[in-house]
């Protein structure tokens, strides 16, 4: 993946849009520090065309993806956010770019053909997403990805012209910098394979865990458990929630300035990951078998877990026990008096 | 006569077509199209029902929140369950936030790029209008995005993130706040505040909230020179260009009201036309699939009993999109039908003088920013740290519930019914399948399509840009719309 010269220095970068509902870009719209537009100028990138922010419409639009298409203009980076939509019947009608006769899907398939390093935005594009849930009746598949196993619309040998696969930033939705940052790496070569998780994922934020940074840790230490929405405690036991499994910087990072789905009161539900949309169960309920959660960290054996979490409540300070069922702190932590040791 | 396909159309949310017919320089017909069908209520059949406040958000990136609110409020009222007061002062929070920012995200980056297009470079004003707004390089672009990043730390520190939130739930909001969440809520919006009076209004909220008529509209416009903030800017605009004769529309409003506060919401429910107002009778909501497709058994059905299944080959049709009808008509939603249905004085006055309008909905949207940033405002001070922010209730195994409540771009209804504790059947009416939406088996077309009729085409112009001007001034959003 080295980097990809263009003849004025920058990078040409295309964003479309298929099957999904556009929440990455207005996401994106979102970067600070800086905001969009400058992180774009910093990682030496030019827009040729985003859907929401471009002003080229209709006709310039399909000349541009023509020029592209036939190599008269150099594609250098592909972002595609929402799932190729195949249905019905692999035809792709269920989706045909406007103004044009061709499926969407088509489109993708020939501009990738021509792109230097194609990027699926979110977790639609990477694997299907929330798109290709339940019966999938549009017949959404990811780009490189049909869920957790590798093939896709691309299939599982693509690569882009500068020979690396697709790189999935996967979450529902992306976190801006989650995009800003890889095209950043991208941009001067530094996003290289060994960079990249086994699902495709920039490792510089699926290393990390969702539980990482959660200010609910100490409710988890002691296994001090919210019941219902709006308490304060933690949300593995009862509430469906996947931080301690999933991929992201969600907590250290944070979302909009100051947020996450825990700080925000409610489960993560492990949106980077593939097949997230289809869990086997409630989302807001964790499913036990006799009494013991099902999905526990995925690296710690189990009969510690049960073994460590059953001491840990027996420990519980009344402080948690109180608190993780209010919706407000109720007992404060003690200061410490002269004479305590 | 001669027909044109334009598309795809950018700077709306989502995939859209339109196909005209263009007859002595004017649009003589149009036909829109949304091409893109996901099947969200496909995917929630047999579902949990509480998945619903997972997948419904999902259906759109600019509206999730709206979307989150009525599948909240279809849960609460099949489970008969109400929010305590914080649980909805913060939801209207949450929902203003996402409101005003969508309303000034389409304003600066969707709607005014398009008076900077070159085809407008022979215009006095265009110099001043490209620097400006020009798509991407204008100087508004790098200007709103900051202030629009920070305001959305509202939607941090009360949902969590945005978009795709689970805060909202039938019984209030999974976030607490506590004193220290709501100095800083007043901050921001102290901040937002600076912004909005200095750059998009160069005045108070409150003279905008009070301006009442066209001609106080008008008076306010020569105060100051036109480039005194951006609303003189699309004034001065839309004066040239004569933007309150184009894109009219069916001139019947319908707004489900939103913003409930102790007595009664901040923006009314109803349905206005011809200067008479009556209440919105949601028993008389049907689809019609005549014209999409769609396999259809016949009649419209009411959303309780909606089918949806798709067929790429249904005789007739031309638009994923179904074509809902209030008791057989056409309607308008959006921020101008809830702010006439309001009875705001302004809106009023301006829809009184030259109906529902490309300049008309875009003012429209810009008053609706000043009144609801004060309204949050208050709403901020109202809420009481320690009381319940939500409550529980048991969700029956057999039960039905509606949420209709106003998306920024207008009335969204999620119908739910539920058999053995499944989704047995999720209709969903968003906005913009009621401004968009095909014509039906009376060969009535949608509000779009009998706005964009009569829209004056330049000669040499494949692409009109008044059709431009009036497609934008809907604020479509193409993914809510088939979903």
């Amino acid at each position: 993946m080295a980097e990809i010269p263009s003849a004025n220095g920058l990078l040409n970068l295309l964003w479309l849009q298929s099957g999904g509902c556009g929440g990455c870009s207005l996401s994106l719209l979102g970067a600070e520090s800086p905001d969009l537009l400058t992180s774009l100028e910093a990682a030496g990138i030019r827009l040729l065309w985003h859907p929401s922010l471009s002003e080229a419409s209709g006709q310039e639009f399909r000349a541009l993806l023509e020029r592209l298409k036939s190599g008269d203009q150099k594609l250098d980076i592909l972002c595609v956010e929402g799932s190729a939509v195949t249905g019905p019947d692999g035809s792709g009608r269920f989706h045909m770019m406007a103004g044009s006769d061709q499926p969407m899907m088509r489109w993708i398939e020939d501009l990738a053909a021509v792109a230097g390093q194609v990027f699926a935005v979110g977790s639609c594009a990477a694997y299907g997403g929330i798109t290709a849930a339940g019966s999938n009746p549009s017949e959404a598949r990811g780009l490189q990805f049909d869920g957790d196993r590798r093939g896709g619309l691309l299939g599982a040998d693509f690569s882009g012209r500068s020979g690396a696969p697709v790189i999935n930033i996967a979450g529902c939705p992306v976190h801006p910098n989650w995009v800003t940052e890889s095209l950043m790496q991208s941009a001067s070569g530094e996003l290289t394979e060994d960079q990249l998780d086994d699902l495709g994922r920039p490792r510089s934020y699926a290393d990390h865990l969702v539980h990482h940074g959660c200010p609910r840790n100490e409710f988890y230490e002691f296994k001090a458990s919210a019941e219902k929405p709006s308490d304060l405690g933690c949300m593995m036991e009862h509430m469906g929630c996947l931080g301690t499994q999933a991929h992201g910087d969600c907590n250290t990072r944070l979302w909009n300035g100051e947020g996450s789905c825990l700080r925000g009161g409610f489960a993560c539900i492990n949106c980077t990951a593939p097949g997230f949309e289809e869990p086997g169960h409630a989302f807001h309920q964790t499913p036990k078998i006799a009494g013991i959660p099902v999905g526990l960290p995925t690296d710690m054996p189990k009969a510690w877990f049960v073994a460590l979490a059953s001491l840990s409540k027996a420990a519980t300070p009344k402080r948690l026990r109180e608190n993780a069922v209010s919706d407000h702190i109720k007992v404060a932590p003690r200061s410490r008096e002269p004479g305590d040791t | 006569m001669s027909r044109r396909i334009v598309g795809p159309f950018n700077r709306v949310e989502g995939d859209l077509e339109v196909h005209l017919d263009i007859q002595s320089g004017q649009v003589a017909d149009a036909r829109v199209v949304s091409p893109l069908y996901r099947g969200f209520e496909q995917i929630l059949s047999g579902k949990n029902p509480r998945d619903a406040l997972v997948y419904t958000p999902r259906i759109c990136g600019i509206c999730s929140v709206a979307q989150s609110a009525a599948a909240a409020a279809a849960l609460a009222d099949a489970q008969g369950l109400a929010m305590p007061p914080n649980g909805r002062l913060a939801t209207n929070l949450v929902m203003a936030t996402e409101n005003v920012a969508d309303h000034l995200t389409h304003f600066y980056l969707f709607f005014m790029p398009d008076f900077a297009r070159d085809i407008y470079s022979s215009e006095p004003w265009f110099e001043d209008a490209a620097a400006r707004f020009k798509a991407v390089s204008g100087t508004s672009a790098s200007q709103v995005l900051p202030p629009r990043a920070e305001f959305m730390h509202l939607m941090g520190l009360l949902a969590g993130k945005w978009p795709h939130s689970l805060a909202i739930q039938p019984g209030g909001i999974t976030r607490s706040i506590e004193v220290g969440e709501k100095s800083r809520m007043v901050s921001i919006l102290f901040g937002f505040r600076r912004f909005l009076e200095e750059v998009l209004f160069g005045d108070t909220l409150e003279n905008i909230a009070a301006l009442d008529s066209a001609d106080s509209l008008q008076r306010w416009f020569e105060q100051q020179p036109p480039e005194r903030g951006d609303f003189r800017r699309f004034l001065r605009l839309a004066r040239e260009l004569g933007l309150d004769a184009l894109g009219r529309g069916p001139d019947r409003f319908m707004s489900y009201g939103v913003y409930p506060d102790l007595e009664q919401p901040l923006f009314k429910a109803g349905v206005w036309s011809a200067d008479e107002s009556h209440a919105v009778d949601a028993r008389t909501i049907a689809e019609d699939l005549s014209h999409s497709w769609m396999a259809s058994r016949g009649q419209p059905l009411h959303p309780y009993d909606g089918i949806t299944r798709p067929d790429a080959d249904a005789e007739g049709a031309y638009t994923w999109c179904k074509a809902p009808r209030l008791d057989g008509e056409v309607v308008e939603v959006g921020a101008l039908a809830r702010q006439v249905i309001d009875g705001h004085p302004l809106a009023l006055s301006l829809v009184r003088e030259s109906g529902g309008n490309v300049r008309n909905r875009v003012v429209a949207r810009l008053l609706e920013i000043a009144r609801v940033v004060m309204a949050m405002e208050g709403w901020v001070r109202a809420i009481r740290p320690g009381d319940a922010f939500c409550t529980q209730a048991e969700l029956p195994g057999d039960c039905s519930g509606c949420g209709m409540i106003e998306a920024a771009r207008g009335s969204l209804g999620h119908w739910l019914k539920i058999r053995d504790g499944r989704i047995d059947n999720y209709q969903i009416i968003s906005p913009t399948t009621w401004n968009f939406s095909p014509r039906d088996q009376r060969q009535v077309p949608g509000a779009l399509e009998q706005a964009l009729v009569g829209a004056p085409v330049r000669v040499g112009e494949e692409e009109p840009v008044t059709v431009q001007h009036i497609v934008r001034s809907f604020d479509p959003c193409m993914v809510c719309t088939v979903h």
